[in-house]
């Protein structure tokens, strides 16, 4: 069955005279508007029925993947399940018809889940205060740098560098740079974790800051953090926890306990909150408590008498990092994900997240190198090295492929310190029959016939993008003939 | 298939001496795990480079990589065919697809180079 009705551009299905609707006579009388203001045509807007309308936009959604139509094991994203209560609870008129500019006093109820969520956050990261300003991740750890720099400008102390390990996601370097610090890359050891030698020769009084993904990017916990944070705080250096992995240690392992000095969640992969193709995400973070006057402004803070107040008269904050007060949508999620489970629900979550990923790695493991596989946490990487010397089929094929088979590829080609990495990440949603299904489809790609490989997808509506002209010559806007 | 006449870098860089330069490109190996390259980053015309530093990026539709350059010196020239048709690195790797032009700081400066076999040995079972 091919769905193919109507998914033209609606400037290419338009006919003149075609409309959605017909208003009624309208009831207010008519004025006339000065020349200037009056266009001399109409603007150029698609004309069409509503029936196409409708069907342009359904059919369209249907060619999308998503996590409530497909598994979707995109490594470092957590694509689990976004329970659709959450959607109905956040639709709620008293949450959802709030204006931003409105007195505190209208807000309390607002204010006291915002409240609440700082206070979980700050909770589960073993820290002290919490911002929820940032909009999504990569913000969060802008904000987090920006509060060191603002701290150390504070102390007096001229300190220039940022150290990131060469398994971090491209955010962290990218966010020391755009903080004004030099970025300098660790090396990983054979074993994928930090190299504590490469470590201690690039550590001095001119780091600023240790970033580390824990567990990393390989879906390793790096059981040297204590002795990696107790370095770096020799040096008088802060450690930034990147929190894209929180969804491993949720419950049991908390950042502040080991040594870890600000963090951010994203709230939107962690807490859930519907994310892809491009957001709304959250990426709140958390500090310890020297750091608390440097967050950003406002923060919420409660009264004696139990009044919630958006706090903004805080001097040395670095200010507003985002309109209002972040992505509050996303945020609502999140304090209805953590109240819904609590403190046990919560540690379940990552206890069985690792068991989903653990139980795929036994699946797979004899079928696709695992470069670092003996165990994992959240994720893991798997390796196409093989394949591609052998048969010539790259990581690229075997994700394509997986699309005609109805599974959203797991992440490719990243970290960079795996060669044609295929990155999984079951999530904590998906049941043991997802997951055996899921592996039976993968090996049986991996046997497949290499042409039929490398010309995959074949029964999606389109196959491969040319994507070296979609970089350097995008089509970004419509533009009639 | 890697040139006999070239050095390598462990970095996947090659370096052919000409006259009192060297020219430097992208091994044909680099340029295969790098698929398809979709812009280049050079450094400018009279800048220096450190030896084993970062000199300039590749981009590609993976992912973005540094370009380390494999000895020190001056760089007098640049390939500026690159900036309009970043594919000649993938095309022809060794020939016109070359990056800069350094000239040395000091001669014998390539000694910490691999030959082609040394490189193929690097390279082999990826």
């Amino acid at each position: 069955m091919e769905n193919n009705q109507s998914t033209g551009l609606l400037f290419e299905i338009a006919k003149p005279g075609r409309r959605c609707h017909t208003l009624p006579p309208s009831g207010v009388p008519s004025a006339t508007l000065d020349a200037c203001f009056t266009r001399q045509a109409p603007p150029p807007l698609p004309e069409v029925a509503e029936l196409d309308l409708v069907r342009h936009f359904t059919n369209l959604s249907a060619r999308n993947m998503a996590i409530d139509c497909n598994f979707y094991p995109l490594g470092s994203c957590t694509m689990k399940y976004n329970p659709k209560r959450h959607e109905r609870l956040v639709g709620l008129p008293g949450l959802a018809t709030l204006h931003p500019l409105q007195p505190d006093q209208t807000t309390q109820g607002m204010l006291a889940i915002l409240y609440e969520t700082q206070a979980m956050l700050a909770e589960i990261a073993g820290l002290h205060a919490c911002s929820l300003q940032p909009a999504a991740g990569a913000q969060g750890e802008l904000s987090a740098l920006l509060v060191a720099a603002a701290y150390f400008r504070h102390r007096g102390e001229n300190r220039t560098r940022v150290l990131v390990p060469d398994s971090a996601h491209g955010t962290n370097p990218a966010s020391a740079a755009i903080a004004g610090f030099d970025s300098v890359t660790i090396k990983s050891g054979e074993d994928g974790l930090v190299d504590l030698a490469d470590l201690e020769s690039k550590l001095d009084e001119r780091t600023a800051v240790f970033m580390i993904t824990n567990p990393n990017t390989l879906g390793l916990f790096d059981h040297q953090i204590l002795e990696i944070t107790l370095k770096v705080h020799d040096k008088g250096g802060l450690v930034y926890l990147d929190g894209a992995n929180m969804n491993a240690i949720l419950g049991i392992t908390r950042p502040g306990d080991f040594g870890a000095d600000m963090m951010h969640y994203n709230v939107h992969k962690t807490f859930t909150g519907p994310h892809g193709a491009g957001g709304p995400g959250s990426g709140p973070i958390a500090v310890r408590d020297m750091l608390e006057p440097f967050l950003p402004s406002p923060v919420v803070t409660r009264d004696p008498d139990g009044t919630f107040r958006l706090k903004h008269d805080r001097p040395l904050s670095i200010g507003r990092v985002r309109s209002f007060f972040g992505n509050v949508g996303v945020l609502v999620r999140g304090w209805l994900y953590l109240r819904t489970l609590g403190p046990d629900g919560v540690r379940q979550v990552s206890e069985q997240a690792v068991l989903n990923a653990n139980y795929l790695l036994a699946l797979l493991k004899d079928h696709i190198e695992v470069p670092k596989g003996k165990g994992c946490m959240h994720e893991f990487v798997a390796s196409a090295k093989a394949l591609r010397r052998e048969k010539r089929v790259s990581a690229m094929d075997i994700a394509k492929r997986l699309l005609d088979k109805g599974y959203h590829s797991p992440t490719v080609y990243f970290p960079l310190v795996v060669a044609e990495a295929l990155m999984i990440e079951p999530t904590e949603t998906e049941s043991q029959e997802t997951l055996d299904q899921f592996a039976a489809t993968l090996i049986s790609v991996l046997g497949e016939d290499p042409a039929v490989l490398h010309e995959s997808p074949h029964e999606l509506s389109i196959s491969r993008p040319d994507e070296v002209a979609a970089t350097k010559q995008p089509v970004l806007r419509w533009k009639s003939a | 298939m890697n040139p006999k006449d070239l050095k390598y870098a462990k970095t996947h860089e090659w370096v052919r001496p000409e006259g009192e330069n060297y020219l430097v490109g992208l091994t044909r190996f680099a340029v295969d795990q790098l698929t398809d390259i979709t812009y280049i980053e050079l450094p400018k015309v009279g800048s220096r480079v450190e030896p084993g530093e970062g000199m300039g990026e590749v981009e590609s539709v993976k992912a973005v990589s540094d370009i380390y350059a494999p000895v020190g010196g001056e760089i007098v020239g640049v390939n500026d065919a690159l900036a309009s048709d970043a594919s000649l690195v993938s095309r022809d790797p060794y020939g016109e697809g070359w990056l800069v032009r350094i000239c040395p700081e000091k001669s014998g400066a390539l000694d910490h180079l691999l030959s082609a076999d040394e490189y193929a040995k690097q390279t082999e079972g990826n």
